[in-house]
Order: structure tokens, then C-alpha cells, then sequence
């Protein structure tokens, strides 16, 4: 006997949403905390017209960045404060599939917490950020950010210092995302047709991070 | 050792797992008959929990092979999983989802078909007791609540043998007493059950065997009611 | 009771490699310094380029052991493979910070500043970073078992900051840091001709950090940690008595 790959899938992720749902633990933090930060950046930096410009693409996806690691660190550590983990990893269900069905979550809601930031700083800075292209790349950089800050979360989960290590062991990673995907974000606000390969870069990096976070997280939970 | 094997569900040989330098199990060897109940005795950190979570698929020995219904480990796991209930320290629930959610979820996760795992969900929630709290979020339960809603979690997909890490600790008397019977029902049903416990006043009134770790080596293996249990029990946890 | 801290013998092979890289060191310094013609454009200056391009290969020959140490660690739960791996990172990152220092007093001169957020030079000092946050994550597993998986798969990701920062230039047009291989992009300032002088002293110095040295120390700081927890059983035998 063993569960279907696609069962434990939509198991894990049915019942993450379920969860959040019912609590809003999760959503609601990353959400305040994104429009915080993007409060934060308009004042701190002072931005003019001409600087926005240059500069949305950054706190789009750093904002992003710090609101995931936030979602990240919260989604394990339940998972793991109360055995639950233990308890995915009892039932004869693939490793990778649950996987796939904690980034599955978390993805989702880092990408809903995008899909806001977007229309609210097109409000915000007086630029059309509701570009199909331009959601396109995010949720691509959603996707791959979101699939090693799963598998990083799930080993800072079981460590003392989590809070502090996730961002220290993530950010190193995710900036392969964010250097490539504000390059294609700045590519698609200024018209320069330089954003396709900036995009395609981004999408390669995420596959490939996303296979070998498939092929390594049956080691970062199994003793 | 085939009259054995054949009766034995269990067959753990030379069983050893070592945690960087240090040695939490040293070359174990025993074995459980289909429908045993055994009580797994030893002071804390002689090596019962890290024994359950081998038994369990949860980690891997470092040395020695351990059978579960004929199956192998780690190179069979998934088989043996499917065998395994396991009642852990912590009741390995989901406190925002209420008890039928957690056993519609925990069902999905074992691959059991919709229908049926509900029928089983609410047959055990009755075994168990909480027929009436089978809507209410398990964070409003108490620490009795949920011990036995984790029975029901690790009984829902019929294993054949069922683990028990320490399970009275935290319970009152009367939480005790049902989960006694529960275990006992369990045996009837033909499974073979292991529960550790490092108190000697309180031991599982079905079992009939008991085994004492000490220090990551079987001290005793034998009847529960000798007499001299408690004198070898003492020595063993000094 | 004696208690004595066991210890192997060098092995012959590692006595020999110490031996090599010391003498190919300074070979390597006096070819660089001393033999290879004075760059018309540059002056000295563009000597450090001898050092600054073989220590990231070097850095490349260390990190990639280290993924190869943690593929093999978890394929096969060793322990000597992680430690492998780990004496990799250590002497990668030295090499890269090697790099970057030797990068930056190249760049004073030539580009008029320290550092610049050039992509290459920003990836390399991400790759460092990202070796960096790999000790200190180390730092904070205690469970040996858990450590060993843990960082045989984040060495493995770490790899890819490499590979970015290798291939960068070729991906990135907008770099001005020069490319040694192959056509410079158009605005590269401080341009690096391959006359057969500067081959002839980079060659040697390439070959020595691609191989032996980043080998020979790896094996020394892998010795040295076996060493160390040596010592720490001794410390664990001693508390039990």
C-alpha cells in the first residue's frame, strides 16, 4: 500500500489551506508586513518619478522576499512544533510529494500577497505594474523562491536559532530571483526588450532549483 | 527461527543507532509475536523513544536489520509504514482542524478512499469517546482529548502493530483507565501493541511481556508479573 | 590511566602534495613577478592577475568537492564525506576571498575604485556569502546525523552562486570586468591580452590552484578536523568515568 503522489499533494496543500483559511495566521502577517514594507521603502528612499522607475522592480521583490521568509518560518514551524512533520512522515506517502505539498501552500500565498503588492503599487507610484508579462515573472520568481524556502524552512525548523537562520541560509539563495527577476522587471516597465532574457534566466534557475529541491528533501527529513 | 519467524511480526537483530559519537541503541535483538503486548520499560534516555522511531520508519539504524510483517528496513519502509500506528509524545494533530479533519487528512495521507475512512472515522471517534467533540478544532481538546484522538489518528488505517511512546504521562486516572481498555480492544482486534513507559506503578494491565532497556541494551526480556521485575527494573535504570 | 589523542601518520602521498604546493607556489610567484613581461597598458599592477584568476579556480576545484563530498555523504550517510565537504567550504572561501581582495587592488588603479556593483563582482561576494551562511548554519545543528544531511544538500545549492558567478559574463552583457577566455564583452575596461609571456606564467599558476593546492589543503583541514573530534570522544570518555 502506498498514497498516490498526486493524493498526497492535494492532501497537504488542501489541508494548508483549510488552515489558513480558518486562522489567517499566515496570509494576514505577510500581507501587513508587505504593505508595511512598501510604506517604508516610498518614504525611506524619497522616491521621485524618475527613481521609482528605477527602482520599483528592487522593492517589489524584496518585499516579496522578506514577506515569503515570514510565511516560511511560520508554515514549518507548525508543522514541526507540534510532531506534525513527524506525522506526514509516518504515512506511506512519497517524500517528495510532501514536498511538493508544503511549497504548494506557501507558493500560494507568497503569490496572493503578490498578486496584492501589484495593483496596490501601481496605486501607490503612479505606475501600470498590472502587466501580464510583468505577473508572469512574478509568480515564476514565486515559484522558485518559494520551492527552496521550503526545503531551507524545513531544515531551520528543526534547528534552535530558527528564526535567525532562515534568513541567513535563504537570502544567499534567493538572490539568483531577485537579481534576475528586477532585471525583468525593470526590462518590462522601461519597454527594453532585454527583459525576455532576464526572464527566461529566471524561469532556468527556477527549474533547476526546483528539481534538486525535489531530488534532497527526503534528506533534510529523515534522520 | 521458522516457527519463529512465521509467528513473529516484529524481528529486530543486532539493532544499533548511534547519534554522532554517541550511542543511543547497542546491538538490540527481540522479536514480537503477531498479537503481543508488550511494555517497553526504561529510565529516560535508555533508548525507548529512539527504538519507537526506528520501528516507526522514522529514522534509520545505523547497524542491524529490523523486520516489520516480513518487510525490511529502510529499504521497504514505505510497506512498513503502512503497517505502523504510532502514538507519539506529542499527539501529532493539527490544532486549527477539527477531530474529523484531522482523520479525513491523516486518512487521504495513508491513501485511503474517501467513504471509507469516513465510516472508520467515526466508528473510532465513537471507540475513543468523542463522538460529540467530532467538530470542535482540537485546540479546544484537553491533553486526555487528544491522546485519544491520537489513538484514532494512528488506529484509522488498520495497522497491524501500534506503537505507544509513553502514553500516560499527562493523563488522570480516569483518562488512564479508558485508554487501557482502548488497548485492550486494540489486542482483541489482532494487533500486536508496544507501548514504553518509564513508570513501573503504571503498566498496561493487557500487557503480558515486558522489556527493559537500559542504557540502549535489552536488560530483561520476559514475563511482566515476575516478582523480581521491579528489583531489575531498578538496577537497570541506576 | 594514560589517555592518548590517537593520530595517523601523513600519508606519504600528502607529504608529497605539501611538498608540491609549496614549491609550485613559488614557482608560480617568481613566473608571475618575476619571469612574465611587464603589461604595457597596466604596468605591475596587472602581475595580480596571476594570483586573482587561479584562487577562484581554485575556489571552484574546493567548492566543487564539496558537493561532491555531500552527494556522497548522503548516498552514502558518511561522515568522512562531510567532512570533506566541509573542508572544502573553508578552503573555497578562503580562495574566494583571495579573489576578491586580489580583484579589488587590481580595480583600484585600473577603475579607479575599490569595488564597483559590477553583476560578476556582486555574484562573487553573494558565492562568499553564501559559503559564509554555510558555517554558520553548520554552527547551529547539533545532531551530527541531521548536520550531515542538512549541509551535504546546502552545499549542493550553494553551488549553483558558483556557477552564476562563472557563467555571469557571458549572460550578463553590461559587466566590466574583463573575460580571460574568449572575447571580452564591449565595454570590459581594463583588457587582459593573452601574449605567450603571460601564458607561460599563468598557465603553471592555473594548473597549481585548479588541482594540488585546493587538494592538499583540503586534506590537511579534513586531517585536522578527524583530530578534533578525536578529541571529542576523548572529552566524552573522560566525563563518563
Amino acid at each position: 500500500m502506498k498514497t498516490s503522489y498526486l493524493e498526497t499533494v492535494l492532501a497537504i496543500a488542501g489541508k494548508d489551506l483549510r488552515v489558513e483559511l480558518r486562522s489567517r495566521e499566515l496570509i494576514s502577517v505577510m500581507a501587513i508586513f508587505a504593505l508595511l514594507s512598501i510604506l517604508v521603502f516610498s518614504f525611506a528612499l524619497e522616491l521621485d518619478r524618475a527613481a521609482r522607475e528605477e527602482t520599483v522592480g528592487g522593492v517589489l521583490w524584496v518585499t516579496l522576499i522578506f514577506a515569503s521568509l515570514l510565511g516560511l518560518n511560520r508554515s514549518l514551524a507548525q508543522e514541526y512544533d507540534l510532531g506534525n512533520l513527524d506525522a506526514l512522515l509516518l504515512a506511506p506517502a512519497p517524500r517528495s510529494a510532501i514536498f511538493v505539498g508544503k511549497f504548494a501552500g506557501n507558493a500560494l500565498f507568497t503569490g496572493l500577497v503578490g498578486l496584492l503588492l501589484l495593483p496596490l503599487m501601481t496605486a501607490l507610484y503612479g505606475m501600470n505594474l498590472l502587466d501580464g508579462r510583468l505577473i508572469l515573472t512574478a509568480l515564476v520568481g514565486v515559484f522558485g523562491f518559494c520551492a527552496v524556502g521550503t526545503l531551507l524552512a524545513t531544515m531551520t525548523a528543526q534547528t534552535r536559532a530558527r528564526e535567525a537562520l532562515l534568513p541567513i541560509a535563504m537570502l544567499p539563495l534567493a538572490l539568483p530571483f531577485l537579481l534576475t527577476a528586477v532585471r525583468a522587471t525593470k526590462g518590462i516597465l522601461t519597454g527594453a526588450a532585454e527583459w525576455q532574457v532576464w526572464f527566461q534566466l529566471l524561469a532556468g534557475i527556477t527549474v533547476i532549483y526546483f528539481v534538486l529541491c525535489l531530488l534532497l528533501y527526503g534528506y533534510v527529513v529523515e534522520e | 527461527m521458522t516457527l519463529t519467524s512465521e509467528r513473529a511480526i516484529i524481528e529486530v537483530e543486532q539493532l544499533s543507532k548511534v547519534y554522532g559519537a554517541l550511542p543511543a541503541l547497542q546491538g538490540l535483538d527481540f522479536s514480537l509475536a503477531r498479537g503481543e503486548f508488550v511494555a517497553l520499560l526504561g529510565a529516560n534516555g535508555s533508548g525507548k523513544s529512539t527504538l519507537l522511531r526506528l520501528l516507526s520508519g522514522l529514522s534509520k539504524p545505523s547497524a542491524g536489520t529490523v523486520r516489520i510483517g516480513g518487510w525490511e528496513l529502510p529499504r521497504e519502509a514505505m510497506a512498513i509504514r503502512a503497517q505502523i500506528g504510532l502514538v507519539a509524545h506529542r499527539p501529532l494533530l493539527y490544532e486549527n482542524l477539527t477531530a474529523r479533519e484531522n482523520l479525513a487528512f491523516f486518512g487521504r495521507m495513508y491513501g485511503l478512499q474517501a467513504a471509507d475512512c469516513e465510516a472508520r472515522a467515526k466508528t473510532l471517534l465513537r471507540q475513543v469517546g468523542l463522538p460529540r467533540r467530532a467538530d470542535a478544532l482540537v485546540r479546544t481538546f484537553s491533553r486526555g482529548m487528544k491522546q485519544r484522538l491520537s489513538i484514532a489518528r494512528a488506529l484509522l488505517h488498520g495497522p497491524a502493530v501500534l506503537l505507544l511512546d509513553e502514553p500516560y504521562s499527562g493523563l488522570d486516572k480516569s483518562a488512564a483507565d479508558s485508554l487501557d481498555d482502548l488497548l485492550a480492544a486494540a489486542q482483541q482486534d489482532g494487533r500486536t501493541i508496544l507501548l514504553s513507559t518509564h513508570q513501573l506503578e503504571r503498566l498496561p494491565p493487557a500487557a503480558g511481556r515486558a522489556l527493559i532497556l537500559s542504557r540502549g541494551r535489552v536488560a530483561y526480556d520476559g514475563a511482566l508479573e515476575a516478582s523480581e521485575l521491579a528489583a531489575i527494573y531498578q538496577s537497570a535504570s541506576a | 590511566m594514560t589517555i592518548e589523542l590517537e593520530s595517523k601518520p601523513m600519508p606519504l602521498l600528502l607529504r608529497a602534495l605539501t611538498i608540491m604546493t609549496v614549491l609550485g607556489f613559488a614557482t608560480t610567484l617568481y613566473l608571475g613577478l618575476f619571469a612574465a613581461g611587464t603589461d604595457i597598458q597596466q604596468g605591475d599592477v596587472q602581475r595580480i592577475f596571476y594570483i586573482h584568476m587561479p584562487s577562484f579556480f581554485g575556489a571552484f576545484t574546493a567548492f566543487g568537492l564539496t558537493v561532491l563530498g555531500g552527494v556522497l555523504a548522503l548516498a552514502r550517510e558518511s561522515d568522512k564525506w562531510d567532512k570533506i565537504a566541509l573542508a572544502g567550504v573553508e578552503v573555497g572561501l578562503a580562495f574566494a576571498l583571495i579573489n576578491l581582495l586580489t580583484g579589488s587592488i587590481w580595480a583600484r588603479p585600473i577603475w579607479n575604485t575599490w569595488w564597483t556593483w559590477d553583476p560578476r563582482l556582486t555574484s562573487a561576494a553573494v558565492m562568499c556569502l553564501t559559503y559564509a551562511a554555510y558555517l554558520m548554519l553548520r554552527a547551529g545543528i547539533e545532531d551530527a546525523n541531521r548536520r550531515r544531511a542538512f549541509m551535504s544538500v546546502y552545499g549542493i545549492f550553494a553551488f549553483v552562486t558558483v556557477l552564476i558567478t562563472l557563467f555571469i559574463i557571458r549572460i550578463v552583457p553590461d559587466t566590466i570586468h574583463p573575460v580571460i577566455v574568449g572575447a571580452s564583452p564591449q565595454n570590459a575596461q581594463g583588457s587582459f591580452e593573452a601574449t605567450s609571456g603571460v601564458v607561460l606564467a599563468l598557465l603553471p599558476s592555473m594548473a597549481l590552484w585548479l588541482t594540488v593546492m585546493p587538494i592538499t589543503l583540503i586534506w590537511h583541514r579534513y586531517r585536522l578536523e578527524e583530530r578534533r573530534e578525536g578529541l571529542d570522544r576523548l572529552k566524552l570518555k573522560l566525563l563518563s568515568e
